[in-house]
């Protein structure tokens, strides 16, 4: 769009309407457009909050003072950050700002009769001139008839014009990048998602205190989450001997919905579906199973603790907790499924499936702090306030003594992470990225072009054509006209 | 079994490369061959920068290069296929098959290209770029073939993968181009190219063939990110999570869609076009690259 050149000096309204003007302007979409792209990049170099916290704690943990330069800036949160969304907010305003009103102007022009015919058609492209017949116009109005033309009749003229599919389908990609952009917003403002894990053998029960992460989007709560119960039956992992990667995951469970019971399963690809909630299967380790006794014999704590992978072979990390007790007592453990020793590393796995399980555990006494009030990992236990007792490994159906106590390593069961995810504005999202492809594919294979037809005043036949963005076939296309007109079929 | 079409694969894939190497020696004495006869029988006593070439005498060695290069395909066309068979799934699940099908992608695009237009002194580098492509899988990128991870079993692999390996193989081929004419530009405006570039079309052709390549690629990568996206919804619980890999095909779309609106609606054309549509494939370039062998995130699989 042209710029203005006198710069206005007047009211408000005149300011808004030239910043107006300018946001909607395509030099500016362009910049912003590449602000976007740039300002992405830290988003791919930096560690991300949303993907992996891990990686963002460790960051703080090496360079701290570093650390609190980039959060001030939103660094690790690149895709939430104000100014990321600035960016983008305009860029659709802007892009909303040019769109409609040129949707208005296609539209119009798209009911409009083609333009008259140009004074001097020498000067456009494909010019001919030849002698023609009585019957030479009507035979021009007949071939674009046929050939889906727009046609507009003078008295010694025609004016034709096709190809609207190119700019239709140009908007049409932009509007349905605006449909895509309402689609992603609806989703974070109504979706939620919750992460489980679920021992085998046990239930999962859709309310909020089942989950052990779970998000709303701003504009809703618990009520949203729909009533369903899975029950893990089973769970079987395959895995390459060869490369220890895994092969196949899948989950056996028993679903109930409105107390109607139902066999399924849940592999990685193929989540279950309630509505517009969907349960994936996300990850999976071991649980060993263990019994502590106080040193009367009278049991204390039993169970399975779900103890975290740290690696492809399933060396996980767990903490047992048993608070019932003065002074209390803690074991920090690893759990190794398929138990090996290495001189450099020490105890490790060396296969993911349990084929020779061993629990290494330290055991403590003391306080562990779960008074405190401080959110605690359940994978960690701070030993600051606690004494160590205790440090052994046991295999599956042994015990350990200790003066204060005894732990049993009884067995393991396997757990999975269950995933539940609602997300409403999908469905629009993929919509939008539809219309959008066609849009584009439609913008890309449409050529606008005009054709005109005079007969001069000495009887000769005028031929041209004008293709709009030099798009390729016109010539060919007029002189098939011009064999129509000729009448050589 | 699984070994003996990985034994087959190979032996393919490393034939290939020697007959790509053979096409890229064609061309070279092709190109070279040709600087030594002047168009104007020797009446011209200039130096070589005025003469103009006759490529009808070293027209034999242009079919042969072209021959090759369509053998090559062949043989890597089995080699693919091959390693396909032995790992039991389509061969993009790590980096080496994604180098070796994305060579023969490459490679494609050229030969159906070269059937409408003449494109051979294309060939020189279309070789040339298969062959390092080949040799940095071979050496650097092997790995034994192996069946794929759970999260990769999805029909949307195929589909996003092959849009993905196409749209790279055309968006690397209109990089080339817009390198020739940069190249060529700065040449012209130094006094004349050289003699062995004087076949080369004119700067304008150029100009608008690394435009429509562009042009038509980019609702193939479109479609390429939305079914990446529909994959990821059944695979990891949500569409867009601006994983590295993720971000960077972002950049790639808009850095292209930066360039095909200034191109289209700003006008712009030649250098400045030719740079910005460098600068958009080397996104492309990166996001291969630095996402898999550097980066972190859900698209690294399987060492590499």
């Amino acid at each position: 769009m042209a710029k203005e050149l006198n710069l206005p000096e007047l009211g408000f309204a005149a300011s808004l309407r030239y910043l107006w003007r300018e946001l909607t302007s395509m030099r500016t979409a362009l910049i912003l457009l590449m602000l976007l792209g740039i300002a992405s990049i830290p988003g791919s170099l930096i560690p991300q909050r949303s993907q992996d916290p891990i990686a963002v704690r460790d960051f703080f943990e090496q360079n701290p003072e570093l650390f609190k330069w980039i959060d001030r800036v939103s660094g690790f949160d690149v895709f939430g950050s104000p100014w990321f969304s600035a960016i983008y907010i305009l860029l659709f305003i802007s892009l909303i700002g040019c769109v409609l009103p040129r949707s208005v102007e296609h539209y119009k022009a798209s009911r409009a009769l083609p333009p008259l015919t140009p004074k001097n058609l020498s000067r456009m492209e494909s010019h001919h001139k030849f002698a023609g017949s009585s019957k030479s116009l009507e035979r021009a109005n007949d071939w674009f008839a046929k050939n889906h033309f727009r046609i507009r009749k003078e008295k010694n003229s025609l004016s034709a014009e096709k190809g609207f599919l190119r700019e239709t389908g140009n908007l049409f990609f932009h509007l349905a990048l605006i449909l895509v952009l309402v689609g992603v917003s609806f989703g974070a403002l109504f979706g939620m998602r919750g992460e489980a894990i679920v021992n085998v053998g046990e239930r999962f029960i859709n309310v909020p205190t089942t989950y052990d992460s779970l998000s709303f989007g701003k504009l809703v709560n618990e009520k949203v989450l729909p009533d369903f119960t899975i029950n893990v039956d089973d769970f079987d992992a395959k895995y390459n001997p060869r490369t220890n990667a895994p092969l196949d995951y899948t989950a056996f469970v028993t679903v109930e919905v409105d107390g109607k019971k139902e066999k399924r399963e849940i592999k990685v690809n193929k989540p279950l579906t309630f509505g517009s909630t969907r349960v994936y299967l996300q990850a999976n380790g071991y649980s060993p199973i263990v019994t502590v006794r106080d040193s009367t014999g009278k049991v204390s704590f039993q169970g399975p603790v779900p103890f975290l992978p740290q690696d492809g072979n399933l060396r996980s990390i767990g903490a047992i907790k048993v608070p019932d007790g003065d002074p209390q007592i803690g074991f920090v453990a690893t759990f190794l499924p398929t138990y090996s020793r290495t001189p450099n590393q020490g105890g490790v796995s060396v296969y993911p499936e349990a084929l020779s399980p061993k629990l290494l555990f330290s055991a403590w006494m003391g306080d562990l702090g779960l008074d405190t009030g401080v959110p605690q990992s359940v994978y960690r236990i701070d030993t600051s306030e606690m004494k160590r007792v205790a440090l052994s490994s046991l295999t599956p159906g042994e015990t350990y003594e200790f003066p204060e106590a005894q732990i049993t390593f009884e067995g393991l069961i396997p757990w999975v992470n269950l995933q539940v995810v609602s997300d409403p504005g999908k469905n629009f999202a993929l919509f939008g990225a539809i219309l959008a492809v066609l849009g584009l594919l439609a913008s890309m294979f449409g050529r606008r072009r005009r054709i005109w037809v005079r007969v001069t005043e000495e009887k000769k036949i005028e031929v041209a054509g004008l293709a709009k963005n030099a798009a390729p076939g016109l010539s060919d296309e007029i002189a098939k006209l011009i064999s129509a007109i000729k009448g050589e079929k | 079994m699984q070994t003996t079409w990985a034994y087959i694969s190979n032996n393919f894939v490393y034939s290939a490369m020697g007959v790509f190497a053979l096409s890229f020696l064609a061309h070279a004495f092709e190109t070279a061959w040709a600087v030594k006869t002047p168009i104007n029988g020797g009446k011209s006593k200039g130096n070589l920068l005025t003469k103009t070439l006759d490529y009808k005498r070293t027209e034999t060695a242009a079919r042969i290069a072209t021959a090759m290069m369509v053998l090559a395909f062949v043989l890597l066309f089995v080699g693919v296929v091959a390693r396909g068979i032995s790992s039991k799934h389509v061969p993009w699940g790590n980096m080496y098959e994604f180098s070796i099908t994305g060579a023969l992608a490459f490679t494609g695009a050229y030969l159906v290209a070269l059937r409408k237009n003449d494109l051979r002194w294309l060939g020189l580098f279309v070789s040339l770029g298969a062959l390092l492509t080949l040799g940095t899988a071979v050496t650097l990128l092997y790995r034994d073939s192996t069946p794929l991870v759970p999260a990769l079993k999805s029909p949307w692999l195929v589909i996003h993968v092959v849009a993905a390996i196409i749209s790279g193989g055309v968006f690397l081929l209109s990089n080339v181009i817009a390198g020739a004419y940069l190249y060529l530009d700065s040449a012209e405006r130094k006094g004349g190219r050289k003699p062995w570039a004087t076949r080369l079309p004119k700067l304008e052709t150029l100009d608008q063939l690394s435009y429509r390549l562009v042009a038509f690629v980019f609702p193939l990568w479109t479609f390429s990110v939305i079914a990446g996206a529909i994959w990821a919804e059944s695979a990891w619980g949500r569409y867009w999570g601006w994983d590295p890999k993720e971000t960077w095909a972002f950049i790639t779309w808009v850095a292209y869609a930066a360039y095909l609106h200034a191109r289209v609606t700003n006008g712009w054309k030649g250098r400045r076009a030719a740079w910005l549509c460098l600068f958009a494939g080397s996104t492309f370039l990166f996001n291969y690259v630095y996402v898999n062998v550097w980066g972190t995130g859900k698209h690294t699989y399987s060492g590499l």
